[in-house]
């Protein structure tokens, strides 16, 4: 039996337990299912996977937690460990199937709202219709169109124009421990009305011992001068598969910043697409991968620069450890006559261990002369400068350069506003890096100080 | 307490210091002061253990203890701190991280137990205080977009959560105006007592005003060719360093 | 000569060169095992070579065209190609300038090329302007005497075989890649030169004082190789538009440096880009890597891109020695409907090798141009550093100018720097220049040129001053 096949019997299996669905939704099932089949799980022939291997994924045998028989149970204080201590309005996902009780909409403002995919659909599943697909079509890669196939579980966030939401909208996706691997592939449709702002957070975490595969596709739709800033955390179990794609549309003066802040996971692949689509439209990308052990980490990244007036920025962070692979591909199309167009990008790594590997690609796609466009990419060292500055005051010297790889995700981590989502991650990444540097305790006292 | 027993050092293959000796006593305040190239800056910097300085013959003892077999690190934590003459900036690294490991790592040599948290953010609220800095500074990466002023009260700061038994001030003095010289001095002050001594290494009397020294020793190609009491600073401020180089030559 | 019976002559000189002339040693079109054992047969080879062609044939047959390249081009039919034509006679050729092509001679004209010189180059039979014979004596003389083996590659496998054997596919396997195991098997002419131990090339060598002993085919093959502390500059190609009836050119250029050794090739590219309208113009896919066997040793790629309709090439090092340096300077222009995709590969494997990178592209009228480059850090090449600046140059919003730079980083001790800039023609500077009295066409041909700079001064000077000429050349007609 193919990879494919195993994927596919799933996805029939479900159908025959799935209830009565819109037309058009087993409609798009039946397109997606049928990509996925003529394209078959990518390899590394493929250039936009030529660094990444998903034989791990390809090869292995994921229930649906909706058909799993013995699903392991989360405990409410393992949720609550888990969850970002934020204050926010929470939306939560168990490998896949939606947790009222863990989730908290109360405090909904006027003009919002935010409901599980599901109810969603149930309640008016024509407005969903003209969301899901509309960015992530089943061509884009053998993932979107397998979720595609499978999608019938995520979060349905709009916001009506003018409408400012200050309180982030955070999705949890937990994963559990559990003794038959599950997989899940959520749809995040984001609709921004006209001038509305809002940040929305996509966390992804769960059991240290979970090894499931979840498959998330997010659609983000921005009308004129809307705002929106979106996080993914990703701190999955180092035994987690992580496939995720972002499709962003900007309309005019619209603004989007994504931070995508990789710290776990065993083998993660996210692509980001903005379509910068009128004038006056701004894309930034902030990024940090840290990774280490055997973990494998792959971002691409794309800004199509569609019209003119458009604006980009990009500055991604990668530190290695161990045996772990890096991967970065930036790319910036400007479309012909999208004149006036500045793009920048820059990815800079850092690697621990001569056994780690980064592969990374900043790729330009120019068809208009107007630009101002530039990347940059290096893979260096710590400045000994600063070492020896460090060591001068009493500082070990494998303090010091733990100090200064802390510095080094600080560049990108300093453009974090939600203080939460920095701590966390400054937390983590200091708690990783090898023991010898010990720093997890300085991060603790600058918390603290914070705080006062 | 420090005793540089001639000291030849080559920079490059140049040779910079030339036969130096130098002996410091626990409570005094040295200042080295010479012409520009004099090897002034050299002195500090081999002291801390800097890279591309090569010692080709010559000691330094640090309270009988061989510096120059001691790692860069192993002599702060013994008490040898130097003050930069251009503060580094680290972009990123807070300097709250950068005080809290210092302290954390010389009181681990001394065989101290970590400083509770609430202990230390009380001792450097106080020294921040004392140095006229606001507290926003800790957060703040270390040096980064600091101006002159701030760079050199960066540094005192730490000269004061460290309490070093030798403070080494690099050209300590450079960059600072009028009201900023008056804190660093004041900062520097508070640290004298019996058992610390202090070596400043300036170009400019007017650093003596507001420190004022036991000893001056005037450098001039890499060797100290004299050596007196704070009257000798002024000496060479209204005379200049030529009577010094012919006099030694006679 | 009315211009009808010039056009007829011109129009001959293209398309019945080879397909009418029975009688020479012209090759129908085709290609088989039978083609491959004529052009072994005339060129005299022994039977090794023979095989060695043909194990290379066997193994194109199972290997496909690569399509990864930003390049649009319809399939190529090898068919269609004769592989092999023996160097006109002088009967055949034009016997006076007054024969050529007036466009060309123009051409020459703009790139001030001395009159016997144009003669040469437009493939004018020489002998009763310009004595090549002479010249090629006396540099023949003085290479000689140091030990220098300078000849085609022809010569070298009938009169050095053993060195033949040892380096011919040793830098560039047969099956290396689909252009280059097309030209292992076919390749009919091309350059040989060995510099022993020790010594200085004394003087620049280059293709052009060869021009003439042979009419260069489509399938060039050139193998340098220089021993422990030899030195050689080797220049290419010719500064001028040479006239190639074929629209197929895939050459492949191996270069071997061993201990301390320093190879540098420069490339000045002008083939036939075609008509405005994209029509014609060859087709150049090039296969050119230097290895840096020795220590130390160090290999400088220079190239100055002008010419072809459609470019395909990546000059690269295999940094194998310790401590080994390798370099590529590159100026890329493309107008009208030309398509370039050029770059190099750099891959560290020694400890302590350093490369660095520097590419210039210019984009014009309805031309697309990517930089494609790889930076490959092995996980034993500690140390090894890299630095690349990348930047392009768009005239006119109908081009294109694209850059796919790849880093395969294995080792932490490795300072790996790409930096790439993309941006139009500053129109500050063009006002600028303008303000003080400059036309518009000479204020961009200095702000190229100055754009190009860092690469030009890479190269030998009389050849920097023919690639500015060339340059503006080029550009003619971009703006306005």
């Amino acid at each position: 039996m193919s990879d494919e096949q195993t994927f596919l019997d799933a996805l029939s299996a479900r159908g025959t337990r799935r209830g009565a669905e819109p037309t058009w939704i087993a409609a798009r099932r039946q397109a997606g299912a049928a990509r996925f089949e003529a394209l078959g799980f990518p390899t590394r022939r493929d250039e936009a996977f030529k660094y990444t291997d998903v034989r791990t994924i390809a090869r292995g045998d994921f229930t649906l937690a909706q058909d799993a028989q013995d699903l392991a149970p989360l405990s409410p204080a393992t949720a609550a460990a888990l969850t970002l201590p934020l204050e926010a309005l929470r939306l939560t996902f168990v490998d896949g199937i939606f947790a009222p009780e863990l989730s908290d909409l109360a405090a909904l403002p006027a003009g919002v709202s935010v409901e599980p995919l599901s109810e969603a659909l149930a309640d008016n599943h024509e407005a969903v219709g003209g969301a899901l697909g509309r960015l992530a079509g089943v061509d884009f890669s053998p993932f979107t169109a397998l979720n595609t196939a499978f999608a019938e579980e995520g979060a349905v966030i709009r916001l009506a124009p003018g409408s400012v939401v200050e309180t982030p909208i955070l999705v949890q996706f937990l994963s559990r421990a559990n003794a038959t691997p599950l997989m899940s592939h959520p749809r995040v449709l984001i609709e921004a009305g006209a001038r509305s702002q809002a940040t929305v957070i996509e966390h992804q975490v769960g059991e240290e011992e979970a090894a499931n595969f979840s498959n998330l596709v997010s659609e983000v739709m921005l009308e004129r001068g809307a705002i929106l800033t979106h996080y993914k955390l990703q701190e999955a179990s180092l035994k987690d598969l992580h496939v995720s794609s972002l499709h962003i549309d900007q309309g005019r003066d619209s603004r989007f910043t994504s931070f995508n802040l990789n710290l776990g996971g065993s083998l993660v692949r996210n692509d980001i697409v903005a379509d910068l689509n009128a004038q006056g439209a701004e894309t930034n990308y902030y990024g940090l991968f840290f990774a280490q052990g055997r973990q494998h980490v792959d971002n691409h990244t794309l800004v199509n620069h569609n019209a003119p007036h458009t604006f980009s920025n990009e500055n991604y962070k990668g530190i290695l450890g161990d045996r772990a692979h890096g991967v970065f591909n930036g790319k910036v199309v400007v479309r012909r006559d999208s004149q006036k167009i500045e793009a920048h990008q820059s990815n800079a790594n850092l690697l621990l261990s001569d056994r780690a590997e980064i592969d990374t690609k900043p790729e330009l796609e120019i068809y208009a002369d107007d630009v101002k466009c530039s990347h940059g990419a290096t893979t260096g060292q710590l400045d000994e400068e600063a070492i020896f500055a460090l060591r001068a005051r009493g500082i070990g010297e494998e303090t010091a350069r733990g100090l200064l790889t802390l510095a080094f995700a600080g560049e990108v981590m300093e453009q974090v506003v939600l203080d939460a989502v920095a701590e966390r991650v400054e937390r983590t990444v200091a708690g990783k890096l090898p023991e010898r540097f010990n720093l997890a305790g300085l991060v603790e006292v600058a918390a603290a100080l914070d705080e006062e | 307490m420090l005793e540089v027993k001639d000291l030849h050092v080559t920079v490059e293959g140049k040779e910079i210091l030339k036969g130096l000796s130098l002996t410091i006593q626990p409570g005094e305040v040295h200042a080295i002061m010479g012409p520009n190239g004099a090897g002034k800056s050299t002195l500090s910097a081999v002291i801390a253990g800097k890279d591309g300085y090569e010692v080709t013959s010559g000691t330094i003892t640090f309270e009988g203890k061989d510096v120059l077999e001691m790692d860069i690190e192993e002599r702060a934590c013994a008490g040898l701190l130097l003050g930069f003459q251009y503060p580094v900036e680290i972009p990123g690294v807070k300097n709250i991280y950068l005080l809290k490991a210092a302290l954390n790592a010389q009181r681990a040599a001394r065989g101290e137990d970590e400083m509770p948290a609430p202990d230390f953010m009380k001792l450097v609220r106080e020294k921040i205080k004392f140095m006229k800095m606001d507290s926003s500074f800790l957060q703040r990466a270390v040096n980064e977009g600091f101006s002159g002023g701030e760079k050199k009260r960066n540094e005192i700061l730490q000269m004061l959560l460290l309490q070093p038994k030798l403070a080494m001030l690099d050209e300590i003095d450079s960059g600072l105006d009028i009201d900023a010289m008056k804190v660093v001095a004041d900062g520097v002050n508070s640290l004298r007592d019996a058992n610390r001594a202090i070596l400043m290494v300036t170009h400019y009397q007017r650093l003596l005003d507001h420190i004022v020294p036991d000893v001056v020793h005037v450098l001039v190609d890499g060797r100290i060719v004299k050596t007196g009491g704070k009257e000798l600073a002024l000496e060479l401020e209204s005379r200049g360093y030529e009577w010094v180089l012919e006099e030694s030559a006679a | 000569m009315a211009s009808e019976e010039m056009e007829q002559l011109v129009r001959r000189e293209y398309t019945q060169g080879f397909v009418t002339d029975i009688e020479s040693d012209t090759m129908p079109p085709g290609l088989d095992e039978n083609t491959i054992a004529f052009i072994s047969k005339k060129k005299g080879e022994p039977e090794w070579m023979l095989e060695w062609r043909l194990k290379a044939y066997h193994q194109w047959l199972k290997m496909t065209s690569p399509s990864w390249a930003h390049l649009d081009y319809p399939p190529i039919d090898y068919q269609a190609i004769s592989y092999y034509s023996a160097p006109k006679k002088d009967e055949d050729r034009p016997q006076s300038l007054d024969e050529v092509d007036p466009k060309l001679l123009e051409t020459y004209e703009k790139l001030g090329i001395p009159l016997h010189e144009r003669a040469a180059l437009a493939g004018v039979a020489v002998d009763a302007v310009f004595d090549s014979v002479s010249v090629t004596t006396t540099f023949k003389d003085k290479l000689a005497e140091a030990g220098v083996i300078f000849c085609s590659i022809s010569e070298a496998i009938r009169d050095y075989p053993e060195l033949i054997k040892q380096y011919l596919g040793s830098v560039v396997p047969a099956a290396d890649n689909y252009f280059a195991a097309l030209n292992s098997a076919v390749f009919t002419d091309g350059s040989f030169v060995f510099v022993p131990e020790g010594v200085t090339c004394p003087m620049e060598l280059s293709t052009y004082f060869r021009i003439n002993a042979a009419n260069t085919g489509q399938f060039e093959r050139t193998l340098i190789i220089c021993e422990k502390q030899a030195q050689v500059s080797y220049l290419e190609g010719c500064t001028a538009p040479q006239r190639d009836e074929n629209q197929l050119h895939a050459a492949v250029v191996e270069l071997v440096a061993l201990e301390d050794a320093y190879i540098k090739y420069s490339t000045v590219q002008n083939w036939y880009p075609g008509d405005e309208d994209g029509k014609g113009g060859i087709y150049n896919f090039v296969t050119k890597r230097g290895d840096c066997r020795g220590d130390r040793s160090r290999i400088s790629w220079t190239q100055v891109e002008t010419g072809s309709a459609i470019t395909w090439k990546y000059p690269s090092c295999v940094l194998r020695g310790r401590d080994s340096i390798g370099e590529f300077y590159s100026v890329a222009v493309t107008n009208g409907r030309q398509q370039a995709d050029t770059g190099t590969k750099m891959i560290h494997i020694g400890e302590g090798t350093r490369s660095s990178i520097i590419s210039k592209g210019i984009s014009a009228g309805r031309s697309n141009q990517s930089y494609r480059g790889l930076v490959k850090i092995g996980p034993r090449a500690k140390g090894a550093r890299n630095f690349t600046q990348c930047d392009s140059l768009l005239i006119g919003d109908q081009c294109g100018a694209h850059t796919f730079p790849y880093q395969e980083i294995g080792n932490s001790s490795a300072t790996v720097e790409h930096e790439a800039t993309t941006s139009k023609i500053g129109e500050d500077q063009l006002f600028y220049c303008q303000s003080r009295g400059i036309s518009e066409e000479d204020a961009v041909s200095m702000i190229v040129n100055g754009f190009c700079k860092d690469v030009f001064q890479e190269l030998p000077m009389e050849f920097a001053v023919e690639a500015e000429a060339l340059l503006n050349v080029t550009l003619e007609g971009a703006v306005g």
